[in-house]
């Protein structure tokens, strides 16, 4: 009963925040500055992770061919089909649920907390808006992020595959372009645009809606790291279903 | 002037104010007081409009809350300034940025003139060289005064501050309460502060309105506090050591 209240909730809030809007001089500024944060910020973060777990990619998928037939070709195929049909527009968002997800939790529930939120709402500003909409236009951009996962993703199995002497340059070479099916592209960016949506709005909500002290900023981070994933892994799978099968 | 007519609130079924009813005077220095989880708060978070009461009315110069449209609502707000608690000041910004954001949302002033105006408040609450400063830089007194410069850029009609001293030693605390109390006569405001601190009820309480477990128990100002009959009034004001101290002297 609570669940359903509570998406009641997220629902009204994201009406809300399409409600009366900030001035936009004041808005542009919230929108870059959110864009530094929540994009520029998660760059390093992101690149480091894909290219490792790119090479890792490809060394599983090199030490799993243990039949000759194989051809080695396919560790560049695999680690390409992984990398962007999965890892980095799903998992990725997963560990920015953790990253930027409880900033964003974290950084309106303490406003919330230290009243900045009910001094914003006696100025007659629609606080909706002006706290959670110049993240959902920030996030916007994260499917440049995803790219930049992909393109090292990749690069991080082509050096694990090349270095690691598990095949050579031009068979991976050969094996990321075999097959290639630009719509799984698409896919992949249809999907991490909606996750962008979700990564903004449900920490926003949990960080909005929160009541208490300092102890519930750390305990609503939590929650909302919780259910963005939940939310995350579950529309992963109705998309894959509607788009792919 | 802000008139409350037979205002009641609950919370989770219990009821936390039971038909208040009182005036707040332009010009003055109005207090609610009582001690903690009388009400005090939510009143003037009924007040400020955060809060819905469920019956009763509240009016600003004749015109009810209850009537007002959201435009009429959103202007009115716009005529109200507010000291909270804990300062609310913006983290993210610096001590001029936070004093000049409501000119930003809701003026088409040029940069010149909201800095003008910024530094002329600045320079009443005797903050001068602090525009860059960010307010975790600041301490509790200085915070209070940054709020208060932000609450009066917009030389607002009603001023609300809730628990001004709270968190600050007993000298500062009388600089504040000054404060406010001179910036109410030369602004020509509506001011309503929430205290439980009788040095505030002392030096400033123009017209003070004691609640007591939700309920109007009391109603005067300092000069007649003494003459106060209501059982929980004295203990609520002799619950202060000095003036426990002082009754002490006076009955001897």
């Amino acid at each position: 009963m609570k669940v359903i209240q509570h998406i009641g909730s997220y629902f009204i809030m994201l009406q809300k925040v399409f409600g009366k809007f900030t001035k936009w001089s004041v808005l542009k500024n919230l929108i870059l500055r959110d864009i530094d944060i929540l994009i520029i910020g998660s760059l390093g973060i992101v690149a480091f992770i894909s290219f490792f777990v790119g090479g890792v990619v490809a060394i599983q998928t090199a030490l799993n061919m243990s039949n000759p037939l194989i051809p080695r070709n396919l560790i560049g195929y695999a680690t390409r089909q992984s990398v962007i049909l999965e890892f980095s527009p799903t998992f990725i968002s997963i560990i920015m649920a953790g990253k930027v997800g409880s900033y964003i939790t974290s950084s309106i529930g303490t406003m919330r907390v230290t009243e900045q939120i009910d001094a914003l709402e006696v100025m007659g500003i629609n606080t909706y808006n002006y706290l959670i909409f110049p993240k959902i236009i920030a996030l916007l951009l994260y499917p440049f992020v995803i790219t930049i996962s992909m393109f090292l993703g990749i690069i991080g199995g082509y050096a694990a595959s090349v270095y690691g002497g598990f095949c050579s340059s031009a068979l991976f070479i050969e094996g990321v372009q075999i097959d290639f099916i630009p719509f799984h592209v698409q896919y992949a960016f249809i999907k991490t645009l909606f996750f962008s949506f979700l990564l903004a709005t449900i920490p926003a909500y949990h960080g909005y809606f929160l009541k208490g002290g300092a102890l519930q900023v750390g305990r609503a981070s939590t929650i909302s790291f919780v259910w963005t994933s939940v939310v995350i892994i579950i529309s992963n799978y109705l998309i894959t279903q509607t788009l792919l099968a | 002037m802000i008139t409350v007519e037979n205002i009641t609130k609950s919370f989770d079924g219990i009821l936390v104010l039971k038909d208040i009813s009182t005036k707040f005077h332009k010009g003055k220095t109005n207090l609610i007081i009582g001690q903690s989880g009388s009400g005090k708060t939510v009143l003037l978070k009924c007040l400020l409009g955060l809060f819905l009461p469920e019956s009763g009315e509240i009016s600003f110069n004749g015109i009810f809350l209850n009537n007002m449209n959201n435009k009429e609502r959103r202007k009115l707000r716009q005529e109200m300034g507010i000291v909270f608690q804990g300062s609310a000041l913006f983290d993210s910004m610096t001590v001029e940025e936070n004093i000049m954001f409501p000119m930003r949302m809701f003026t088409k002033k040029s940069y010149k003139e909201m800095l003008n105006r910024v530094n002329e408040v600045i320079e009443r609450v005797n903050l001068s060289n602090s525009n860059s400063k960010m307010p975790s830089e600041l301490s509790g007194g200085m915070q209070k005064r940054v709020a208060i410069a932000r609450a009066i850029v917009m030389n607002p009609n009603y001023l609300f501050c809730d628990e001004p001293n709270s968190g600050l030693d007993p000298q500062t605390s009388i600089v504040i309460d000054n404060l406010i109390q001179e910036i109410t006569k030369e602004y020509d405001m509506t001011t309503v502060i929430n205290t439980h601190d009788m040095n505030s009820v002392m030096e400033i309480g123009e017209n003070i309105i004691f609640l007591n477990n939700g309920e109007k128990e009391w109603e005067g100002s300092n000069k007649n506090i003494f003459r106060a009959k209501n059982k929980a009034f004295i203990k609520f004001v002799y619950s202060s050591e000095i003036l426990k101290k002082a009754k002490q002297i006076l009955t001897k």
